[in-house]
């Protein structure tokens, strides 16, 4: 099945209702992505369809036919967001982080912080209590403009 | 995921016509945005094996408005309808409703003919289509039929929907009044505290309740108290109509304090 991942025209053979989550990790050999609840309910698992946040331990691959989609891969090793991340701590087991990091790069550029706590309402963190998470994200938006 | 994948089968309907073909023939689960069945697949619960993926079907990824009704196609997103001037103009307690379901992520995927197909009493969309009075449109092959919303639902999960049909509309008339929404209760203890009210104060009041029993409710002695008598009035009709589901007995209390006092928010607020 063709599907176009982290910019990269793909085609890959498997079970059409195999977890969005599971192609990725197991056929693609893409890790970052990780599943905490398995159920749609801690974002963990967050990837880009076609541009728009979803969870996908609750997307059957075959849905992402001819769809574009973007990991934490594709957003490279340099992205300002995961330079915040690190610069702010915003990450201590570090599971919910993948998601947590897919899930601001679609924010608008200069999100104020309700707007940062109602794009990751889908995304739960059970370490850092998302202050530093916040912190990161609004100081990434900082030094964009900058 | 605990349901065994080489148990499964899934075909892919590319127009709405192919696909009402493929149930006439086979009785096949649909799925469109997952974000229900994929949750059962994972849990290992749902009993189906035969599935249907619609979500390619873009002629029912519409909102519009045909002679002053307000079309919402089965596969609109809670996001599409968040984003809709339409839906903002016309059914803004729809709003209200979408902006509370899940996260981001559920939003973009989870749609409105999955909320009503699913049938959970707890669907936050519900409540708002019974209070509008909503008229489903359901297709098989070759065949159209419109029911209306407060008709759809016949107990728990139960839904006239036969299994050849698909839901590829609902269609809202125009509401006049002022348009009110609440959900109270996380999602995480649905199961114990979630009440869900909406409501329309035009002429008299609609007032539609879900998550207290079995399928969603209107509360239509009430709504008849209200036109007529006090607030009081309805709270005495309100009690005698409301039966909350019957579980642990404090729960069903709970449920029918916040109910009654959702309803009082509700006629103080719109007055
Ligand atoms: C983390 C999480 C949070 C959630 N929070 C909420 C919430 O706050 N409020 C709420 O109401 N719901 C919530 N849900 C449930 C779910 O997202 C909604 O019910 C959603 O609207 C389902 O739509 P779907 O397209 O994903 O349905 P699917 O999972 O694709 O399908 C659901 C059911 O409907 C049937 N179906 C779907 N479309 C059609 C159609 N067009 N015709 C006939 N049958 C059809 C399917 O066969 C299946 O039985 C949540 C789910 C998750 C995972
Ligand atoms: S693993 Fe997908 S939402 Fe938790
Ligand atoms: S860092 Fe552990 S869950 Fe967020």
């Amino acid at each position: 099945m063709r599907f176009t991942l982290n910019g990269v025209a793909t085609d890959v053979a498997a079970h059409p209702m195999k977890r969005l989550l599971d192609v990725l990790r197991e056929e693609c050999g893409l890790t970052g992505t990780k599943e905490g609840c398995g159920e749609g309910e801690c974002g963990a698992c967050t990837v880009l369809v076609d541009g728009v946040t979803v969870c996908s331990c609750i997307v059957p691959f075959g849905q992402a036919q001819d769809a574009d989609v973007v990991t934490i891969e594709g957003l490279g090793n340099a992205h300002g967001l995961q330079q915040a991340f690190m610069d702010e701590v915003g990450a201590q087991c570090g599971i919910c982080t993948p998601g947590m990091v897919v899930a601001a790069s679609v924010l608008n550029e200069d999100p104020s912080l309700e707007e940062i706590r109602v794009g990751l309402a889908g995304n739960l963190c059970r370490c850092t209590g998302y202050a530093a998470i916040y912190r990161a994200i609004l100081s990434s938006a900082r030094a964009g403009k900058a | 995921m605990k349901t065994a994948l080489s148990t499964l089968e899934m075909r892919r309907a590319t127009s709405v016509a192919e696909a009402l073909e493929i149930l006439r023939d086979e009785p096949r689960m649909p799925i469109a945005g997952a974000t229900d069945v994929y949750v059962g697949l994972n849990f290992g619960t749902l009993p189906e094996l035969r599935y249907l993926d619609i979500w390619a079907l873009d002629e029912l990824r519409t909102i519009t408005v045909n002679e002053d009704v307000l079309v919402l196609g089965a596969l609109a997103t809670y996001t599409m309808m968040v984003a809709s001037a339409l839906v903002q103009e016309r059914l803004p307690m729809m709003i209200e409703a979408a902006r509370q379901v899940g996260g981001p992520q559920i939003q973009n995927r989870g749609t409105i003919g999955g909320n009503i197909a699913n049938g959970s009493p707890a669907g936050d969309s519900l409540p708002v289509l019974a209070a509008c009075d909503a008229v489903v449109v359901l297709q098989s092959a070759g065949a159209e039929r419109r029911v209306k919303f407060t008709e759809f639902y016949t107990g728990y999960r139960k839904t006239v929907m036969r299994r050849d049909e698909l839901v590829v509309a609902v269609e809202v008339p125009r509401v006049s009044g002022r348009q009110w929404f609440r959900k109270v209760g996380t999602r995480a203890a649905q199961a114990i505290s979630k009440v869900v009210v909406a409501g329309v104060r035009g002429e008299g009041a609609r007032i539609a309740v879900g998550s207290i029993a079995p399928t969603v409710i209107r509360l239509t002695a009430t709504e008849r108290a209200l036109a007529t008598g006090s607030l009081d009035e309805a709270m005495v009709a309100l009690r005698g109509e409301v039966n909350p589901i019957d579980d642990i007995r404090s729960t069903a209390d709970y449920r029918k304090r916040v109910t009654e006092n959702l309803v009082r928010r509700f006629w103080t607020e719109t007055a």
